[in-house]
This record gives structure tokens, C-alpha cells and sequence, in this order.
């Protein structure tokens, strides 16, 4: 059963999910139209980059756009949950040690203190953001079971990774667990609204080359986001 | 009842049916008529899986229910933050349903989706500033009011707008005959004050190609003789097409995306014939949007830029202040508290905020300009935007609207607000009718001609002489 987890089936989760991203991916370029969204594509490019790179830089760095400085709370909480589902799994020492086993390639990882601090925090975060959804009026009203379920599969990871590498003695019961939700999350994201991983960039970069190719950027003053 | 006689599916084509629909007084009977309107779920279906692609699909599916857009939306801030005037569920609950459900929902579904689409929704884009996945659900809502329209559920002005813009090539019933002779009504006007002045019509090859909104000839011709007279003093060599020169487009307020493809084309054929340097529209901020900004796409130009360059007003009289064609007297600027109004549709949507700055820097006398907050690219819509100004089905929705642009502007404590957009200054107009707050609005034409030093050529020879002796 662990073999089959951390092997077969663990290639087969990263596959479906690098592959199943990069499908969304090229799905998501190949169906932009310039005519629908009326934005000209490949004209103007110099333009349509720096827009793209604005667009995307100024939401993945904390309080870089207008929107996450006037919600400080919740955007705390956002890039909390995000470090500890994306940042710490990739730094984890547990995980470079793996693929350095495997693979003979390994880079830098994070002091154990840190990622355990960092993921009780993600797991808080979460918790927050979900009691927010009930909380705050103007979310409810926008949550779906969807919503609820990819918080679940996200919170997984971190829970059972959290127990099985604090358990004294035999973890053999939440490391499973650990390994199974993990690649219940790979699986998951290129199929649900976890999909964001992938789209976000897509999305972002697109309304960054509206912004700045059509929508200001020309006269330059593209958008302060 | 599949279709009425006055609600139906068709397009307005032909002047006898735009009066027959004008005839019925405030819509009565054409909204009698929605209300048992067969909604065609193919039709409906076809057109989404044809049209609803990769950007608005993804919009769709990726929206993370964060709840952010809710505090960048004026209609939730003004509707005590109802949580149904939320962006998101505003477009979930309209567009996102229509596509869960392929197309199969009812007549009662979508009397409210038009109720969300042209009353919850000015399409002034603000939430797209304010979304992590960069999700514009005022381009969206634009999407879901074509697919509404297409089935016959728009507002009753609006099905006659877009049908103006089909017969007339104007959102008004001004045809070309009626458009030249105020062209040379309004330059005889002025003969006495400005000898020589002169609105020409198809002039070939002039540096600029003016265009305006069909309400300034229809309604406040002088609008176009203050034009001409600071076109005049610039010494500019201009002129005005006798077709193809009305930029607006109720139609894409309507969601009537046919007509506006027939009206910006017929602009574009008066700049294809008249060959203008470059074009400058009026101070309107859709017809901004509709002819510069979007029309390019609409008429099917990859570029997605009009055949010649084509500016806003304030773009040009930016230009003019700053080259010297156009001289303030010190002695007249603004000293009193003044605020700007920024238009969505030429700010956010065409990046013209500091241009606007440095208009008011010749007009106003340092430290009388407040700003009103938020302003520029945050600025919220004026509350009349997107075709809200014109529905009276709307009118109490739209009068709530209006409350925010009125405490904004309390807040700055101006008397006068610089407001270059026929539709901003139309939403003032009615907030300072309807609230009393004591101010005064202004387009930039009117406030430049009481500024402007009038070069002594140009200037009348018998008001001269008289002053001599």
C-alpha cells in the first residue's frame, strides 16, 4: 500500500496534475479571441507584457495592490494559507530529503520550526476564511458546497502532515493519510476551482494586456491595481 | 404568446416601428407583453456555447467567492450592502445560472436577469480593479445584457435607442438634413460675436474630423457653436462630416451588438472618405468608449484602433492649453472650491486621468480644486452610467444610485463640479434635482470660453472700433 502510494500512484497524481494544468492552460490561451473579448491580442506587445507582469506581480505580492491594502485581514490570511499550501510543501525538509533520494537533486530547505509555524498558521488561515464565508454577510451569500469541499481538500495536506511528523512512534496511520490527501489535492486541481493555480496567471495576465494595451496602458497610465 | 407587437425578439428596423414603439407611452404595454415573452432556450444555448469562450468561461468557473468585488461596487455601498448587489452574485446569479442551466430558464428568469443587468450593474468596470483573479464582471454583465437583449428582455428606451442607432445612425432622430442646417444654424448664430467662423461640413483632408452626441444638436446646439468657437480661436483647421458624425451608441447600452457594428462603421466610412489628420470627439465619455475604445472590435479591425487617431475632448484641449492655442486669462481662473468628475468610460477605460489634471492646472486657481475620494481610476460612476440614466422603469433604482456621487461630492465641499461626460453631467443635473445640494456642473466647453483670452484678430471690427472711441 505505501509503496503503491509514494510510487505509482504518486507519479500518477503529479502527472494528471502538471498535465491536466497545462491542458487548462492551453485551453484557456487558445480560446481567447480577439474579436469576443475585444481586446487586440498580439498587437502592441511591449505594452501587453509589462501589463501582463503588472497585473500578475502586483496581486501575488502581499498588500502590492489597492484591493489586498484595503482588506489587510484577509489578505493576511490568504497568503498565509497560500504559503503553507505552495511555499512550504516545496521547501519542506521531509520533501527535498525524498526527492534527493530519488532523484539526486535537491535545494535549499526551511528550518522544520518555521514550516511547522507556517503551516499552523495556513491551517488557521483556512479556518478563518471558511468562518469568514459564514461570518460576512456579502461571501455567504456567494458560497457554494464547492467552495466548502476545495477548503476541505486543501486543509487535508496540511492537517495530516502536521500529526505525522510530530507523532511519536509509529505514524504510519497519518503519513498514509498525509500521502493520500496530498495526491487527492494534485488530483483535484486541475479539475476544480483549485484549477486557480494555473488560471490565475492566465486571467490576471489577461486583463493586464486589456488594461494596458487598451484600456489606458497606451496613454500610459496603466492601471494602479 | 411567443412575441408581442411591441415586445419581441426583432430588432427595431424601420422608422415605422420605432414610432409604434415610441407610441406606447413609458412602455406599458411592451412591458404587458414581456411578461408572458416565450423565451427561445435554443437560441439562447447556440448563442452562449458560440460566444461564452475561454475569458468569460474562466471568469465563470474561477471565481474564488472571495466577496472582495462587494466594497469596489457603489450599488452595494449605496443599497446598505445588500448582499444581492454583491459583483459576484450579481453575475452568478444572471449569466453564471443561464450557463449552468444551457440556456433553460424562464420568462421569469429573465425579466429578473434584465431587472440585475440594467439596474444593479452600470458596467463602469470598477470590481475588475478590485478581483484577485482580475474578473470584470461589468464586461461580463455587458455579455449577459446582448444575450437578453437578443431574446427580447431589454428596457423599453433602450430596444428604441438601439433601433434609433439603426435607422438614424443617431441615438436621437437627427437626420443628416437636420444635422447640417444646425451645423449652419449655429455658425450663422455666431457670425456677429465671431466673423469668419465657420463649421465646415466634409471638408477633405483637415487636420481634425469633430464627431458629438446626437443630444447636443438635438437638444443644446450651443454645445457645438462653443465647440466650433474654441476650435476658432485655436485656428484650427477642422470640419464635421455630414454623415457619420455621432459617436454614442445606446446600442451597446442595449447589448445590441449589430447595431453598434452599423453605427461605428458609419463613422469610420466619414473618416475612410473625409481622410481627417486625426479625430476628436465631444465630451462624452461613452461615446468615447463606443467609437475609440470598443468600436474598433466591433467593426472588425484586429488592432482594435479607428482608421485615424482618435481623441477625447479633454485630450485635446489638454493639448491646445499646453501648445498655447488656447490662452487662460490668470485674472478669470476658477477661485472657487471645484471638484472633477471622473468618467469611467475615458478614465478607467481610457487612462486619461492625469490629462484631465492638468486641464483643470490652466483652469484653476491653486488650491480651489478638491478631489473627491476615491478619484481618477478609483472613482466610482457618476450612478447614472451604462444606460441607467435613461430607463424609467429604473428611475427609483437609478435615484438611490445617485447618492454616492452626491456625498462625494458633499465631501470635497465644491460648489461646482467639472464634469466633461454628457452622462456624469446628466447624473449631476438630476442628483442636484432631485437632493438640492446647492452646486453647479459644467462641461469644459462653456468654462473655457469665460477663460480663454480671445486673440485681438478675432475679435469683432465695429466692437473694436466702438471700444476705440
Amino acid at each position: 500500500m505505501y509503496a503503491f502510494l509514494t510510487g505509482p500512484m504518486l507519479w500518477l497524481s503529479f502527472a494528471i496534475c502538471i498535465l491536466g494544468c497545462a491542458w487548462r492552460a492551453y485551453m484557456y490561451v487558445k480560446g481567447l479571441s480577439w474579436q469576443l473579448d475585444r481586446v487586440a491580442y498580439g498587437h502592441n506587445t511591449d505594452l501587453a507584457v509589462k501589463g501582463a507582469l503588472k497585473s500578475i506581480f502586483h496581486w501575488l505580492i502581499p498588500f502590492a495592490s489597492c484591493s489586498w491594502r484595503a482588506k489587510p485581514v484577509f489578505a493576511t490570511a490568504f497568503f498565509l494559507l497560500h504559503i503553507g499550501l505552495v511555499i512550504v510543501p516545496i521547501f519542506l525538509y521531509a520533501h527535498v530529503m525524498i526527492v534527493a533520494e530519488r532523484f539526486g537533486v535537491s535545494w535549499p530547505t526551511m528550518p522544520d520550526g518555521l514550516a511547522d509555524i507556517l503551516t499552523i498558521l495556513a491551517i488557521l488561515a483556512g479556518l478563518f476564511i471558511l468562518l469568514r464565508r459564514f461570518g460576512l454577510s456579502e461571501v455567504r451569500i456567494i458560497t457554494t458546497r464547492q467552495d466548502l469541499g476545495i477548503m476541505a481538500i486543501s486543509l487535508a495536506p496540511l492537517v495530516t502532515g502536521f500529526v505525522a511528523a510530530h507523532q511519536s512512534g509509529d505514524g504510519n496511520g497519518w503519513l498514509l493519510a498525509h500521502i493520500i490527501t496530498g495526491e487527492i489535492w494534485l488530483i483535484a486541481v486541475p479539475f476544480t476551482k483549485l484549477s486557480h493555480a494555473v488560471l490565475f496567471f492566465c486571467s490576471r495576465a489577461q486583463i493586464g494586456i486589456d488594461f494596458g494595451t487598451k484600456r489606458g496602458g497606451q496613454r500610459g497610465s496603466g492601471i494602479v491595481w | 404568446m411567443p412575441e408581442g407587437i411591441y415586445c419581441n425578439k426583432r430588432p427595431i428596423t424601420t422608422e415605422e416601428e420605432l414610432k409604434a414603439l415610441l407610441s406606447d407611452t413609458r412602455g406599458t404595454k411592451y412591458y404587458e407583453e414581456m411578461l408572458s415573452l416565450e423565451v427561445d432556450r435554443e437560441k439562447l444555448w447556440a448563442t452562449i456555447q458560440k460566444t461564452c469562450k475561454s475569458r468569460t468561461k474562466t471568469w465563470l468557473d474561477v471565481c474564488a467567492r472571495c466577496g472582495l468585488c462587494a466594497d469596489s461596487c457603489f450599488l452595494y455601498l449605496v443599497n446598505d450592502c445588500k448582499p444581492e448587489q454583491v459583483p459576484s452574485y450579481k453575475i452568478q446569479s444572471t449569466l453564471g445560472e443561464i450557463v449552468r442551466r444551457k440556456g433553460d430558464v424562464d420568462n421569469a428568469f429573465m425579466r429578473h436577469a434584465m431587472e440585475v443587468a440594467w439596474s444593479q450593474c452600470t458596467c463602469c468596470n470598477r470590481c475588475a480593479m478590485y478581483c484577485p483573479h482580475g474578473i470584470d464582471m461589468g464586461v461580463m454583465m455587458g455579455y449577459t445584457r446582448g444575450l437578453l437583449y437578443s431574446q427580447g428582455f431589454v428596457p423599453w428606451e433602450l430596444k428604441i435607442g438601439a433601433g434609433m442607432h439603426r435607422v438614424y445612425r443617431a441615438q436621437m432622430d437627427v437626420t443628416t438634413e437636420d444635422w447640417v442646417e444646425t451645423c449652419e444654424w449655429m455658425a450663422e448664430e455666431q457670425q456677429d460675436d465671431w466673423p469668419g467662423l465657420e463649421i465646415p461640413v466634409d471638408k477633405e483632408d483637415a487636420d481634425i474630423m469633430y464627431t458629438c452626441n446626437a443630444r447636443e444638436p438635438k437638444h443644446y446646439p450651443e454645445d457645438l457653436a462653443e465647440a466650433a468657437i474654441l476650435f476658432h480661436i485655436a485656428g484650427e483647421n477642422w470640419t464635421v462630416p455630414s454623415e457619420g458624425w455621432e459617436q454614442t451608441s445606446l446600442s451597446m447600452f442595449a447589448g445590441d451588438w449589430e447595431a453598434c457594428k452599423l453605427q461605428v462603421e458609419n463613422v469610420y466610412a466619414a473618416i475612410d472618405r473625409l481622410k481627417p489628420k486625426r479625430v476628436i470627439g465631444t465630451e462624452c465619455g461613452h461615446a468615447h468608449r463606443a467609437t475609440v475604445i470598443e468600436g474598433p472590435f466591433w467593426a472588425g479591425r484586429p488592432d482594435g484602433q479607428p482608421p485615424a487617431p482618435y481623441i477625447h475632448y479633454v485630450q485635446w484641449v489638454a493639448e491646445a492649453l499646453r501648445e498655447g492655442k488656447l490662452k487662460i486669462d490668470p485674472a478669470k481662473r476658477i477661485k472657487q472650491p471645484v471638484t472633477y468628475q471622473d468618467s469611467c468610460n475615458y478614465i478607467r477605460n481610457w487612462g486619461l486621468a492625469e490629462t484631465a489634471r492638468e486641464i483643470l492646472s490652466y483652469l484653476v486657481e491653486p488650491g480651489y480644486l478638491i478631489e473627491m475620494t476615491p478619484n481618477k481610476e478609483h472613482n466610482y460612476c457618476c450612478g447614472g452610467g451604462g444606460g441607467f440614466n435613461g430607463i424609467g422603469k429604473f428611475r427609483p433604482q437609478r435615484n438611490k444610485a445617485l447618492l454616492t456621487k452626491r456625498d462625494q461630492i458633499l465631501a470635497t465641499g465644491a460648489k461646482l463640479v467639472i464634469a466633461p461626460c454628457h452622462n456624469c453631467w446628466d447624473a449631476i443635473r438630476d442628483l442636484e434635482e432631485e437632493y438640492h445640494i446647492h452646486i453647479d456642473w459644467s462641461f469644459l466647453k462653456p468654462l473655457l470660453l469665460k477663460m480663454v483670452i480671445v486673440p485681438e484678430h478675432l475679435k469683432p471690427k465695429d466692437e473694436e472700433e466702438g471700444d476705440e472711441e
